[in-house]
This record gives structure tokens, C-alpha cells and sequence, in this order.
């Protein structure tokens, strides 16, 4: 069990700012994301798209704010959990136990949701059936590539992880590439190569199809896929590869007896506090009277949330407020040298 | 006000009056239609804006853009009919307006 002042769910920007407000009063805090990075949907959906309103700087990408507010926080040191979806909380004599989807466990007097929009998980195929195939004969992205050696393999997409994988994966298998419309929105590059390795006869691209049907028994034996003119072409297949970005999943946030409106988690607007004593929410995630969703606004309910996290965790201490040019505490934790 | 009449996938009908200038995406959430998340909140980001417009509207509507096809690409179901809620901006030529929702966003 892993024991801290403050568990943060999510590594946004918002949840990232909240490590460093956290950090100038002496707080410690662990970071979980389903992702296997920081940044949130700067990140994910954006990272080369300029913002414009973050104050005091003109402009950055979203991969720059995201380097920069990592950049922020290193001196805290803080521990990053990717990959890990935060599955169950609980309440043990006034503490609460975070639970992850890969059996990790935290304890803590606070919890800061800063969950966005929810957790990023992969779009999933929009059939039924495959379900029950999940991790078996379909995945959502490539762990192991050598589980596909010459086997027949179906991919779906047409970003740059599709054309990747039918590029890489067309050397050792027999690859059929499948797309809604003739325009892949991967790299010029990519596209040529996979092109030229369909004219060579290495690999096959169908257009203007998209999935129908998977059959099959324990394993896929093959697919359909149609197009709009309801031709259907059946494909042998034993793997499935799709490709179709991100979702973000509210997901097990609305299984921990928190009140939401919609898909968002109310609060106060001093403390930004859930109905859960020592829960927070910040962010996207939660809705106040005048929330605006933009990042500033998470920057600011981080910074007050944090102070309201300091009276759970240090019962016995009082909280001073203090500037961070001129308190030589907080540059101590920030690790500058001070004369 | 123009109205946009949303049909779910159950074929129950909402009319909405719709403010000039707001999309068809904002035309629902704001009025609780269901069947759209619009989770991006209209940042061309997320594909769960996704509606079908009825044929004979398609091509009174701005041209489809790139990046619109390009995130249509990861949209449930798309079809030839399919557009980003959040990129139709309503006018009064779009009075009437029939765009269909479909059975889910993701
Ligand atoms: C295209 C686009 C452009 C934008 N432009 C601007 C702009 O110019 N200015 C501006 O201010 N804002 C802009 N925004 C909005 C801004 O990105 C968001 O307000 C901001 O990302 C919210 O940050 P957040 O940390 O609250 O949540 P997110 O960035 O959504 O991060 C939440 C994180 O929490 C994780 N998570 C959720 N649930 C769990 C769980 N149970 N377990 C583990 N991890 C979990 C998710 O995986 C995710 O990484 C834009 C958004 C988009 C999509
Ligand atoms: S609301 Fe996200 S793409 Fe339209």
C-alpha cells in the first residue's frame, strides 16, 4: 500500500498543476493516468495545436504546456502511475483507499479528481460480437508483435497507427488494410510505402469498406466488411487490429457515490469539494455556478483545492499562506539555492 | 429561429427552435436532446458530435472539411450522410433542418 497526502486521478495539465500547488506546501502526492503519458487531452488530441489563452504565455502547443508544467513539478518528485485505470475508493477509518485496475493500492487523506472528460481508453469496434474476442483475436493496439507472425490479420483505420502496422506487420503476415473512404489521414510517407507494398502484391487495401460481421467460434475464423453499396467481401482473418483512436470513458468515476450532473462531478466553488468529505474534483470534471471549461480556470480551483487538501492531511499544523518570491520554505522544496 | 428537428435512432423526433449562429451540436445539449455527447465540446476532437443528415440537406451545408472527414473516420458508424454536429452552424437557410442521431456516440 502505497501511502501519500494526496492521490491526484488524472495527469492532465490540471492535475499536474495541482502536484505543483500541492508541492509549495509541503504536500506529497501520486499521480494515476490511464495513459501512458501525461498531458491529458493536450496531449492526446492536440499536442501540436497552438492555445492561445494560457496567461502570460502568447502562445504553446499543447505538448509544450504539457512539457513545461512537467518541467514545473520536477522538483517534487512525484510518482507517475500511466497505464493504470483508477477502478474502486473506499473510506477506512477516515481515510480513503484508491484501488487501480491493475490492483495497485493507495491510501490517503485526499483524493483530487481531475479526470477531464474521463479516462482515455481505445474506440472499440462497433460490432457486438467483438466483445468477446477483446484480447483474444482483437486488440486495440500491439503489444507483442510477434504474436502476428504469419498469421492472417485484419486491420482498421486510417491514421498512423493502421498504416504503421500493416506496413511493419505486412513483412511476416498476410495484411488486409481496411478503410471507410480512399483518403488515409496517416503520414504521405507512410501511405506511399503501404501503396507500393499493395502494388507488389505484399499487402491489401480495401477503400470505401468497413466492418460487417466477424465469425468464427472460440477464434475468429473470418470477417465481412461492406461498403456502401452493401457489396459485401468476406476475409479470412485470425487477428483483428482497429485503429480508431481514443475515447475518453467516464467509467468507474461514476461508481464511487459521488453526486454528477451529467457527466460532471458538482462541487463547492471555495474548496471545490465533492459530497465527499476529502474528495475534490478539479478540471473538466467538475461544474460549479460560471465553470468554464478551459485550463486557466483548472489552474485556479488546483490552487484552492490544495489548500483545502493541506487542513486533511496535516490535522495538527496550520497553514500559512505564504508568496513563493519571498517564502524561503517554498523555494527550499522547489530546490533553489537560496543565500 | 430556425428549427433542427434530431431523430434518434428509435425514430423519436425533437424540434428545436435554434439560435442563429449556435451549431447543431449546441442545439442539443443545450435543449437535453439525447444521443449526442459532444465530449470535446466542439473542438473537432472527439467524433461524438456524429449525425446523419438527411439527404436532401447535405448540400446545402458548408463543405465537408478534411479534418472533419479525418475525425468522421473514428465516428460509430459513419456513413456517406455523416457530419460533425458541432461544424453545422445554423442559419436560416437551414429552417427545417432533419438530421438523425445514431444508436450510440462511442
Ligand atoms: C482540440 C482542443 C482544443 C482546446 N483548446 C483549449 C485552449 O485553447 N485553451 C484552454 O484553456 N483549453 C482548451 N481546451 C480544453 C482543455 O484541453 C481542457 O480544459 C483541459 O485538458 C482539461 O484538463 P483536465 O486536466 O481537467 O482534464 P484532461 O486533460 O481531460 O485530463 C484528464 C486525465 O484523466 C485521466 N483519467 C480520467 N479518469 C481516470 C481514471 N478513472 N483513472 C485514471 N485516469 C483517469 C484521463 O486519462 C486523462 O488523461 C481544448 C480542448 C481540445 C479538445
Ligand atoms: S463535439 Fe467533439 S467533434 Fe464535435
Amino acid at each position: 500500500m502505497i501511502k501519500t497526502d494526496v492521490v491526484i486521478v488524472g495527469a492532465g495539465p490540471v492535475g499536474l498543476f495541482a502536484v505543483h500547488q500541492l508541492g509549495i506546501i509541503g504536500l506529497k502526492s501520486e499521480v494515476i493516468d490511464n495513459l501512458d503519458k501525461a498531458g491529458g487531452q493536450c496531449i492526446e488530441l492536440y499536442p501540436d495545436k497552438p492555445i492561445y489563452d494560457i496567461p502570460a504565455i502568447p502562445v504553446c502547443t499543447g505538448e509544450e504546456l504539457t512539457k513545461n508544467l512537467l518541467k514545473q513539478i520536477k522538483p517534487f518528485k512525484t510518482n507517475f502511475h500511466f497505464n493504470e485505470r483508477v477502478q474502486e475508493i473506499s473510506n477506512q477509518n477516515n481515510n480513503w483507499i484508491v484501488k487501480t485496475n491493475k490492483n495497485k493500492i493507495f491510501s490517503s487523506a485526499n483524493i483530487i479528481i481531475a479526470g477531464g472528460v474521463g479516462s482515455f481508453e481505445p474506440r472499440k469496434l462497433p460490432l457486438k460480437e467483438a466483445e468477446k474476442y477483446e484480447e483474444k483475436s482483437i486488440f486495440y493496439s500491439v503489444r507483442d508483435k510477434n504474436k502476428f507472425k504469419d498469421k492472417k490479420i485484419s486491420i482498421f483505420g486510417g491514421g498512423d497507427s493502421a498504416l504503421d502496422w500493416a506496413l511493419e506487420l505486412s513483412k511476416t503476415s498476410k495484411v488486409t488494410l481496411i478503410h471507410r473512404r480512399d483518403e488515409f489521414r496517416g503520414s504521405e510517407h507512410t501511405f506511399n510505402e503501404v501503396k507500393k507494398l499493395e502494388k507488389q502484391g505484399k499487402l491489401n487495401i480495401k477503400t470505401k469498406f468497413q466492418l460487417a460481421s466477424i465469425e468464427g467460434d472460440k477464434n475468429i475464423k473470418f470477417i465481412t466488411i461492406k461498403n456502401d453499396e452493401e457489396k459485401i467481401i468476406k476475409i479470412e482473418t485470425d487477428y483483428i487490429l482497429s485503429f480508431f483512436g481514443l475515447v475518453m470513458k467516464l467509467g468507474p468515476i461514476a461508481e464511487w457515490g459521488l453526486n454528477l450532473d451529467k457527466k460532471h462531478i458538482p462541487v463547492d466553488s471555495e474548496k471545490f469539494q465533492t459530497n465527499k468529505k476529502g474528495i475534490f474534483a478539479i478540471g473538466d470534471i467538475c461544474t460549479y455556478p460560471g465553470k468554464i471549461k478551459l485550463i486557466l480556470s483548472g489552474f485556479h480551483e488546483a490552487a484552492l483545492a490544495a489548500r483545502a487538501c493541506f487542513k486533511n492531511a496535516r490535522p495538527n499544523e496550520i497553514y500559512k499562506f505564504q508568496f513563493t518570491t519571498s517564502s524561503k520554505e517554498i523555494q527550499e522544496r522547489l530546490g533553489i539555492k537560496t543565500k | 429561429m430556425p428549427k433542427i428537428t434530431y431523430i434518434d435512432s428509435q425514430g423519436n423526433e425533437k424540434i428545436i427552435d435554434v439560435k442563429n449562429g449556435l451549431t447543431v451540436m449546441e442545439g442539443a445539449i443545450q435543449n437535453n436532446v439525447p444521443g449526442i455527447d459532444a465530449d470535446c465540446g466542439g473542438s473537432m476532437a472527439c467524433a461524438t458530435c456524429h449525425v446523419y443528415v438527411k439527404e436532401e440537406w447535405l448540400n446545402k451545408l458548408e463543405k465537408i472539411e478534411d479534418a472533419e472527414q479525418d475525425m468522421l473516420d473514428m465516428a460509430f458508424e459513419p456513413k456517406k450522410n455523416s457530419r460533425l454536429s458541432c461544424q453545422i452552424i445554423v442559419k436560416e437557410e437551414l429552417d427545417g433542418l432533419v438530421v438523425n442521431t445514431p444508436s450510440k456516440q462511442t
